[in-house]
């Protein structure tokens, strides 16, 4: 299988690799943002990467999150080298779309995607993707040029179509890389030719638990360990940090992670207050905060915290994760029924923002946000109240 | 650095107080700016630093040096600032084997007792050159943050014993050939977890609370967030060493951190309110 021989003889490889990157203080690589280093005398670069946009507040670049309503909140979009923490909600139905609009976001600007999860293939993941909302005149072209750009070739890649490919054959219509932020239709499929031609690496934990790889001493639990190194391995070999001398990467590196924490990654902070595994999650977040910022890449995870028993984690979480987005259903709560709530289908908070390069940060005036699923589209809106109880 | 807490806090870069350990504390808010102020302010008091960022990439500090007047680059090409990148430190160490014994070396144990070699590195950093002549004034150490050290699996009595190495090293250590002081100071940065029950993190804080000469500590506002006032500032002065027959001096202001600084003013005072 291909996905096992990219991480053989992980632990050499990367070894030496890694200690040539830190050694070298000047790299050939240079871009403008977070780790862009500022007293470089030619001065920051502006690079140009499909899908982002320089903040307004201090020029680091921003990638979208997949809704443009959520962008906003943020100050613009998610900071490249950041991690986004989704708090699932108690029944897990609408986290699972967020993780999609943000895989979904990468795919269409053309974007690397990595794909982890202990509960779903990736490839399933990707399958079930929302499809891009395109203007009726763009949409005709891109069917042209998919029409055009099919060979004989392709349809033999279509039986091996979960492999990713290298380079992609067929262009992603106008409207991908010259707008920032999407609207998704909830309702549809991302078509199989956009999946197809983007570049994808998946981690399914029950495959590659099982495989028997030179797992380094670390005292993460094994799951964490592997994808860490999983991880490690794709930044290095695809060249997003810049270290790797035969690969010039241009391009940003979405990372989802579906449901850490939870016990099918062989974590037990949801099970017991006080397990013998309390410092596998943190100490995990905490390299994987150290991988991001110094490569050019994006990380949305979603968990679930109404399950971790110990309160403390949850703190220690939200500390060492930069943006974290807390997500709350009505569903099967006395809300559902309220009169007040009728319109939404749950409340989503911002709990926290990082202030990155600065003193002080994008925080939005209103904090009384609601999200609604309406057959399309993922909104979300301040709550409006009605003041009917207030007339006698 | 922000010359109204310099006003606050009653101190100037040229005759700042000698051999104190200073406890920056934060509860439901962001106490980081503080942090920034006193990087800034000992950098241009002319001390040797020596900086153990756990949280953020030198970039980020850099960036906000530069706005506050101080180019950390530079510090760190002519030895003034000796600076630990946690994150980049933890990538190496856990990805690679050293050969050496690395100050993050806990990461790859399961069961790491003690931060001796970080201590090692702090100690090494802020070692007084045989030059002869003295370059620096006194050394510093800064720590940004210890709760981070705790969510990597240390235990608080780890930490607490880590602070006090250091504090003998740095406050008071005695030069072999000549007998001076090398009176340092230290500050650290601790979160206050409120009501998150994290009995490590208070053990923590409460010790280093009764073994510190200052505590600034940050809080967010108890009505909730406000556009005007980021927070509450409450500057506790102590003398840990002497009886308690002087009273701690404590003050309380609130503040609004912008772009380039942070203006401080009496509670309900805010230019905005009034």
């Amino acid at each position: 299988m291909a996905a096992v021989a990219t991480c053989g003889s992980v632990a050499a490889s990367t070894g030496s690799a890694v200690a040539t990157a830190s050694k070298s203080n000047v790299t050939s690589f240079q871009r403008r943002g977070p780790r862009a280093s500022v007293t470089n005398d030619s001065g920051p670069r502006l690079v140009s990467i499909a899908g982002t946009r320089p903040s307004v507040r201090n020029g680091q670049l921003l990638v979208s999150t997949g809704l443009p309503a959520l962008d906003q909140l943020l100050g613009g979009g998610l900071a490249v080298g950041t991690v986004l923490l989704i708090e699932e909600d108690k029944y897990n139905i609408y986290s699972p779309l967020l993780f999609k609009y943000f895989l979904a976001e990468g795919i269409v600007n053309g974007h690397t995607l990595l794909v982890a999860s202990a509960k779903e293939d990736p490839a399933n993941i990707l399958q079930e993707l929302p499809a891009p909302l395109l203007d009726d005149k763009c949409k005709k072209e891109f069917d042209e040029d998919v029409y055009n750009h099919k060979t004989p070739e392709s349809n033999i890649k279509m039986k091996i179509a979960w492999r990713y490919q290298l380079l992609p054959k067929m262009e992603i219509g106008p409207v991908s890389s010259s707008r920032f932020g999407h609207y998704y239709d909830a309702s549809k499929r991302m078509p199989q030719e956009l999946i197809e031609a983007s570049n994808w690496h998946g981690f399914f934990l029950p495959e590659k638990i099982s495989s028997t790889l030179k797992v380094e001493p670390c005292s993460l639990t094994p799951g964490y360990t592997k994808l860490l190194q999983f991880i490690q391995n794709i930044i290095y070999e695809e060249g997003f940090d810049g270290s790797n001398p035969q690969k010039k990467q241009r391009n940003i590196l979405r990372i989802g992670i579906q449901n850490l924490g939870s016990p099918l990654w062989g974590d037990d902070i949801c099970c017991a207050e006080n397990g013998g595994n309390s410092h596998s999650l943190t100490k995990f977040l905490y390299v994987l905060r150290g991988l991001l910022r110094t490569s050019l890449s994006a990380c949305i995870i979603t968990m679930p915290t109404h399950l971790i028993q110990n309160k403390a984690i949850i703190a220690r979480v939200t500390t060492l994760s930069d943006v974290v987005v807390g997500l709350e259903s009505f569903i099967g709560s006395e809300r559902e029924t309220n009169p007040l709530y009728k319109d939404y289908h749950g409340l989503i908070h911002i709990r926290q923002i990082p202030r990155l390069n600065n003193l002080i940060c994008d925080e939005s005036d209103v904090k009384d946000l609601a999200f609604k699923l309406k057959r399309k589209l993922f909104t979300i809106e301040v709550r409006e109240f009605l003041c009917f109880s207030l007339q006698s | 650095m922000f010359v109204e807490l310099n006003n606050l806090l009653n101190t100037t870069p040229d005759r700042a107080e000698q051999g104190k350990l200073t406890l920056l504390c934060d509860a439901k808010t962001d106490g980081s700016f503080l942090v920034h102020h006193f990087l800034s302010f000992y950098l241009k008091a002319n001390c040797k630093v020596c900086f153990v960022a756990l949280i953020q990439s030198f970039s980020h500090y850099s960036i906000v040096g530069q706005k506050l007047g101080v180019s950390l680059t530079m510090a760190r090409e002519r030895g003034q600032l000796v600076f630990l990148e946690g994150l980049k430190s933890a990538v190496d160490v856990v990805f690679q084997a050293q050969k050496e014994p690395h100050p993050l070396q806990f990461l790859r144990e399961a069961n790491a007792g003690n931060l001796k070699p970080l201590f090692e590195f702090v100690r090494e950093a802020l070692k007084p050159v045989d030059s002869g002549e003295a370059r620096w004034t006194y050394p510093v150490l800064l720590v940004d943050d210890l709760s981070v050290l705790l969510s990597l699996g240390m235990g608080a009595v780890a930490v607490l014993d880590f602070i006090h190495y250091c504090r003998a090293t740095v406050c008071w250590e005695l030069k072999a050939s000549i007998l001076y002081l090398m009176q340092g100071n230290m500050v650290v940065l601790v979160h206050d977890s409120g009501d998150a029950e994290d009995e490590e993190n208070d053990i923590l804080l409460n010790g280093l609370s009764h073994q510190s000469h200052l505590i600034l500590r940050a809080e967010g506002l108890a009505t909730g967030f406000c556009r005007d006032v980021h927070g509450q500032l409450r500057i506790l002065w102590r003398r840990p060493s002497q009886p308690a027959v002087h009273r701690d001096q404590s003050f309380t202001y609130q503040y609004k951190i912008q772009d380039k600084s942070v203006s401080f003013f009496a509670k309900g005072m805010s230019p905005a309110v009034l």
